[in-house]
């Protein structure tokens, strides 16, 4: 029988909660890394039980950790095949937690400064993964979205990351600038279509597209406005807070901006917004369903001043026409006194025929919904607070 | 051989329990006991002090005989006592609470 297995990162670790089809009873392992913040793990679609997980701390930096048991254990990458993942003590033999920017003559030399809150330019700093995205098709292929906006790919199972330093070195890099939560690479697509297509997005530089598999890159935010920076329609500085994309239509793409909900029919060539009734459209997740492309969810908050639901009631907004018309969808979410957020990467979508939708809180719940957001469940309450929510449909 | 005491995150990350121990060649100091440290336990490189530069990391200090070397420059010399192992080196984390 079919089931889910549902990915949770946390400020103090990670939990991994599974159920079968039915999405009715959950178990749950965890605290996985006790004590560590936990930005984001996936699994890979090309094998299922290979996991990863981006391990941070503020004292001890950047760790990655990957399973290939579908969570029961984890080693860090870097032992050469064949050989024990261990050594003498039970002890992990290999590092991976390696990140260092392209500074090369050939490519990395322009790479020197980003722009700093005051204005200023500013040295780029390795600060930590915010995103893992493993590749649609081969299991030690790998991807890290890190902050400072980087793209790092891994392509031996995440012993060794390499930037891909087309991206910073493309032109508009002295223009980016970091948003409150830092200026993180938090976004990671790959179109299933075209392996040479790969989508991200910054905050606050906006998002940018590939077409070159990670080689060249171009500034996609045409048609965003932001009154908030200097030049509302610049080609750069936009706070993105995430991108979504169905995998049957990848060339259209939905985006829940710092305010204002967008959609792109064109790969990102151009945004049209479709905020519609939305009772408000600043929000962070934005995610669409697994079977009907023209329906997507996003969980509206109130300003960027007050991280929280408003009116105190946590809502998830579903559209059925690819945005503009929204539903709001509550039952079984608290609908008063509730002033938790909702983070950029803590949505998450199955892939069942009725297919089901995950999100999780600061407030340390994770619901679910088995029947596309009609009615909801929580299936993990009074963890740490949720920094992301991934799920993987198992045969 | 040398003795290092770890923050407890980095105990659990190295799956030891309790202090290291380390061998040394040549003079005994901070570069030389991390460098020992981090050969032995490869996990470790990158936690306590950066990849790159090789400076120790912010919120970490390390303090010998109930001495604070942290800003020490990272060739002097350790006191005899960690030399001869009679006592362990500490990596202090930054306390947190609140």
């Amino acid at each position: 029988m079919s089931g889910v297995r549902v990915l949770v990162g946390t400020r103090k670790g990670a939990f991994i909660l599974t159920s079968d089809g039915k999405r009715q009873r959950w178990d749950i392992s965890g605290p996985h890394f006790s004590g560590w913040e936990i930005y984001h793990l996936k699994g890979s679609p090309a094998d299922p039980n290979r996991l990863f997980a981006s391990q941070c701390s503020g004292w001890f930096g950047q760790i990655i950790q990957r399973s290939d048991d579908g969570g029961k254990t984890w080693m860090q990458p870097g032992t050469p095949p064949g050989e024990s993942t261990t050594g003498p003590g039970g002890m992990p033999k290999a590092e991976s937690n390696k990140f260092v920017y392209d500074v090369s003559a050939e490519t990395g030399k322009p790479l020197t400064t980003h722009q700093w809150y005051d204005g200023t330019q500013h040295p780029w700093e390795f600060k930590r993964v915010w995103h893992i995205e493993p590749s649609l098709t081969d299991p030690d292929t790998v991807y890290a979205g890190v902050e400072d906006a980087a793209l790092f790919r891994s392509t031996d199972g995440g012993k060794n990351w390499k930037e891909l330093s087309g991206l910073r070195g493309h032109g508009t890099g002295p223009q980016w600038q970091p948003g409150a939560g830092g200026m993180c690479l938090h976004t990671v697509i790959l179109d299933p279509t075209d392996s040479n297509r790969i989508y991200i997005a910054i905050s606050a530089a906006g998002a940018f597209r590939s077409d070159d598999a990670g080689k060249t890159w171009r500034p996609i935010n045409k048609g965003l406005v932001s009154p908030y920076i200097p030049e509302p329609n610049a080609e750069v500085g936009h706070c993105v807070h995430h991108v979504a994309m169905n995998p049957s239509r990848p060339g259209v793409l939905f985006m829940q901006k710092h305010w204002d909900v967008m959609r792109s029919d064109n790969s990102g060539d151009s945004w049209t917004e479709v905020s519609g009734n939305l009772p408000t459209d600043f929000g962070f997740v934005i995610d669409v369903h697994a079977h009907e492309p023209e329906t997507i969810y996003v969980v509206p908050i109130k300003s960027d001043g007050e991280h929280f639901p408003v009116d105190g009631k946590l809502r998830v907004y579903r559209s059925r026409t690819g945005g503009n018309e929204w539903e709001e969808l509550s039952k079984g979410l608290p609908l008063r006194d509730c002033y938790v957020n909702v983070l950029r990467d803590a949505m998450a979508i199955d892939t069942l025929d009725k297919c089901g939708v995950y999100f999780g809180t600061t407030g340390g719940q994770v619901y679910a919904s088995a029947d596309s957001g009609d009615n909801w469940t929580p299936i993990a309450e009074h963890l740490p607070a949720v920094l992301s929510v991934e799920v993987q449909t198992l045969p | 051989m040398i003795r290092v005491v770890l923050p407890g995150h980095l105990r659990t990350l190295a799956r030891v329990s309790a202090e290291v121990q380390v061998r040394v060649e040549g003079p005994v100091t901070q570069r030389s006991v991390l460098d020992a440290l981090e050969a032995q336990y490869p996990m470790l490189r990158g936690t306590i002090r950066d990849h790159v530069t090789q400076e120790r990391r912010p919120f970490l200090r390390f303090f010998a005989c109930s001495e604070d070397y942290s800003l020490q420059p990272p060739d002097t010399p350790l006191p005899d006592a960690i030399a001869t192992g009679a006592e362990p080196l500490l990596i202090v984390g930054a306390i947190a609470g609140g």
